[in-house]
């Protein structure tokens, strides 16, 4: 039996990078893909998920026929043969439809598990295709529902617990040691392109100033001018040090640039504020021995990769009771749905029981 | 209905008691699964606990015709009261995650001993002098500014296990629900000059009538209050300098809470045994029943 809710789509999971980057839809085409889905007779409602790494289509359409002319429709917009097609996409249909796009919004499905990104994806996707007037009673009610699903699962599991990469991880420290990240004085010592990127998920953070101290010089004030940031000349760095409650380490220096002995003057002059010293550098930029300095906490690259290492692995570990709580909740939503789809080609008494169903 | 007003003041008690450790173990699931709890839910569980147990301490205020301090289980059990509201004002007010798993903790235990003593409740004892307002308020003030220590304590934990977990890059379970160093450290710094300020209101008022008439305080309970206050504002002191800070200064909090509540034996000894017992709280709660029955 095919149902009235359908998606098709292809994502990391069904598709290698070479096929997903062929049906990319850029911005561009996204409304020539609405404006040839609306042309098919007998889809009541359809949305087009559109991310990075997946492309797909939710619809609501009561004839089985429907779903060839779909398959024929995006082949042609692909320029690829439906066998093709097939291959590398998947097809869901009514609960397992929902259960999927409530994955999906919770980041249980996404390439890296538990990422926030996604329900702003699905959120804007919701938007796009209320712009384009093809939503219904069935969609809408769907995409909300895997909003509510995916907060849900945020709150309550642990699959977006932890960061799982190196600047995210950073960022985390600097919150559970300053909370907020809006006074914090930053200082980047080095323009490597890890320190860079660290420097970036700061300012997403909230953080505002931000001081970058290099040997080249101008090196250090093209990255200050790309980051809306201040230069210090690298010999001046360690005189300034005491005002800085962040310093990143990414230099290609030999040897420390930063001492025991220089760590234990700056706590002499800020007993009462901590310093995150952050060592992005391979050779490591900080003494070790930094570490032992109370109110000083200093990691470096092995720790921050192990910790987002540790977090990924938490986060998988998350993912089977995630899946059993949304296909719970999809069963449910569903329950409730396929009374508002159309009515399918099927015998009245299968009707009128699924009415009685949902009535218990 | 019948059941509530057949209960005495300490079995209200014991029932508010009870609530802080159901409080204490909803929360310790949620850290143990390492699932943030709900913060609305636990606030609430606690919230029904303190309500209960201010039922008990009122119907024996009742009972004692004064502030319930007259034994080492009331004050243990007021210690216990002040703590909770100090909680339920903080805790909500700077969203200080695990402050509430932590006081429905200590309110538990405090309270579950005080109840598991019976010789902490054997005897009542009436305030020095007698059932003068400004004394009461003296000795209420006191055992609340304990709460605030006991709270300070708490977050001083707190800051403790952050650091630990920071330092030894530990961030995994009840870690990862820890407030920021910042945060602890700011919320520190309140709590002792909170309670700072109420020990000192309390020491004010006793020392107009100590002044009046030094006889009637017991000298080992002055010592004890003048030194754990002198104790309190020397921390401050050496917090505001600079010297005393970090981990030392979370040290500190959490011994000089524990001094304080080992002293309540002494300070409980310095009041006199009650002479005179009043129409009880339960008297009245029966006689009422009574009433309804009728």
């Amino acid at each position: 039996m095919t149902g009235p809710l359908h998606m098709l789509g292809a994502s990391h999971r069904t598709a290698p990078v070479e096929i997903r980057e062929k049906i990319a839809v850029s911005p561009e085409r996204t409304a020539t893909l609405y404006e040839g889905l609306r042309n098919i007779r007998g889809l009541n409602e359809f949305a087009v998920l559109n991310t990075c790494n997946r492309v797909e289509i939710y619809a609501v359409a009561p004839e089985p026929e429907v779903r060839e002319k779909v398959l024929d429709f995006v082949s042609d917009f692909h320029r690829f043969d439906r066998e093709t097609l097939l291959k590398y996409s998947a097809w869901k249909e009514n609960e397992d439809a929902v259960s999927h796009l409530f994955e999906v919004a919770s980041g249980v499905d996404s390439l890296v598990v538990g990422e926030a990104e996604i329900l702003g994806q699905v959120k804007e996707s919701y938007e796009e295709a209320r712009r384009h007037a093809c939503m219904g009673p069935v969609l809408n009610r769907l995409f909300q529902k895997s909003f509510q699903a995916a907060k849900w699962t945020r709150t309550h599991t642990g699959i977006g617990r932890g960061q799982v990469s190196v600047g995210s991880v950073a960022v985390d420290l600097a919150g559970k040691i300053f909370g907020d990240l809006e006074r914090c004085r930053i200082l980047v010592l080095g323009a490597g392109e890890i320190a860079e990127r660290t420097i970036v998920n700061l300012k997403n953070r909230g953080a505002r100033s931000v001081t970058l101290s290099n040997r080249t010089f101008e090196r250090a004030g093209e990255l200050a001018g790309k980051l809306e940031g201040t230069v210090l000349r690298f010999e001046q760095f360690k005189r300034a040090l005491g005002d800085f409650d962040i310093v990143i380490g990414s230099t290609a220096a030999s040897a420390p640039v930063i001492t025991r002995k220089e760590a234990e003057e700056i706590m002499h002059h800020r007993p009462l504020q901590p310093i995150f010293l952050i060592d992005l550098a391979v050779p490591r930029d900080f003494d070790p021995e930094i570490a032992q300095v109370d109110n000083i906490f200093l990691y470096n690259i092995d720790d921050l990769s192990q910790i987002a290492d540790a977090n990924r692995s938490a986060r998988e570990g998350e993912i089977r009771h995630c899946r059993e709580v949304l296909e719970r909740k999809a069963r449910h939503v569903w329950k409730h749905l396929r009374l508002r789809a159309p009515a399918q080609r099927q015998p009245k008494s299968v009707q009128a029981r699924i009415v009685g169903e949902v009535g218990h | 209905m019948t059941l509530f007003l057949q209960m005495d003041d300490r079995a209200w008690i014991a029932a508010g008691n009870a609530v802080y450790a159901v409080a204490f173990v909803f929360a310790l699931f949620g850290v143990l699964r390492s699932r943030q709890h709900s913060r609305l839910l636990l606030f609430t569980i606690v919230a029904s606990g303190f309500i209960l147990q201010t039922t008990g301490l009122y119907m024996r205020g009742l009972e004692t015709r004064s502030c319930p301090l007259g034994n080492p289980f009331e004050i243990i059990q007021f210690v216990v009261w002040s703590l909770i509201v100090i909680y339920m004002a903080v805790g909500p007010a700077f969203r200080m995650s695990l402050l509430g798993f932590f006081s429905a903790g200590l309110a538990a235990v405090l309270g579950i001993l005080s109840l598991i003593v019976p010789e902490w409740d054997a005897v009542r004892r009436e305030s020095f002098l007698g059932d003068n307002v400004w004394i009461e308020l003296h000795a209420s003030m006191a055992i609340f500014s304990y709460g605030a220590f006991g709270v300070l304590a708490l977050t001083s934990l707190m800051y403790l296990l952050q650091n630990h977990s920071l330092k030894r890059k530990k961030l995994e379970g009840v870690f990862g629900f820890l407030p920021s160093l910042y945060q602890l450290e700011h919320m520190n710094f309140r709590l002792l000059v909170l309670g700072i300020v109420i020990l000192s209101g309390s020491i004010l008022i006793g020392a107009q009538y100590w002044l009046r008439d030094p006889d009637a305080v017991n000298p080992a309970k002055l010592l004890i209050t003048t030194a754990i206050w002198f104790a309190y504002v020397s921390v401050l002191v050496l917090r505001v300098r600079k010297t005393l800070i970090s981990r030392p200064l979370a040290w500190v909090c959490i011994a000089l809470f524990f001094v304080a509540l080992l002293s309540i034996p002494t300070v409980s000894a310095g009041s006199r045994p009650m002479v005179e017992q009043t129409a009880s709280a339960s008297t009245i709660f029966r006689a009422f029943q009574g009433v309804l029955d009728e």
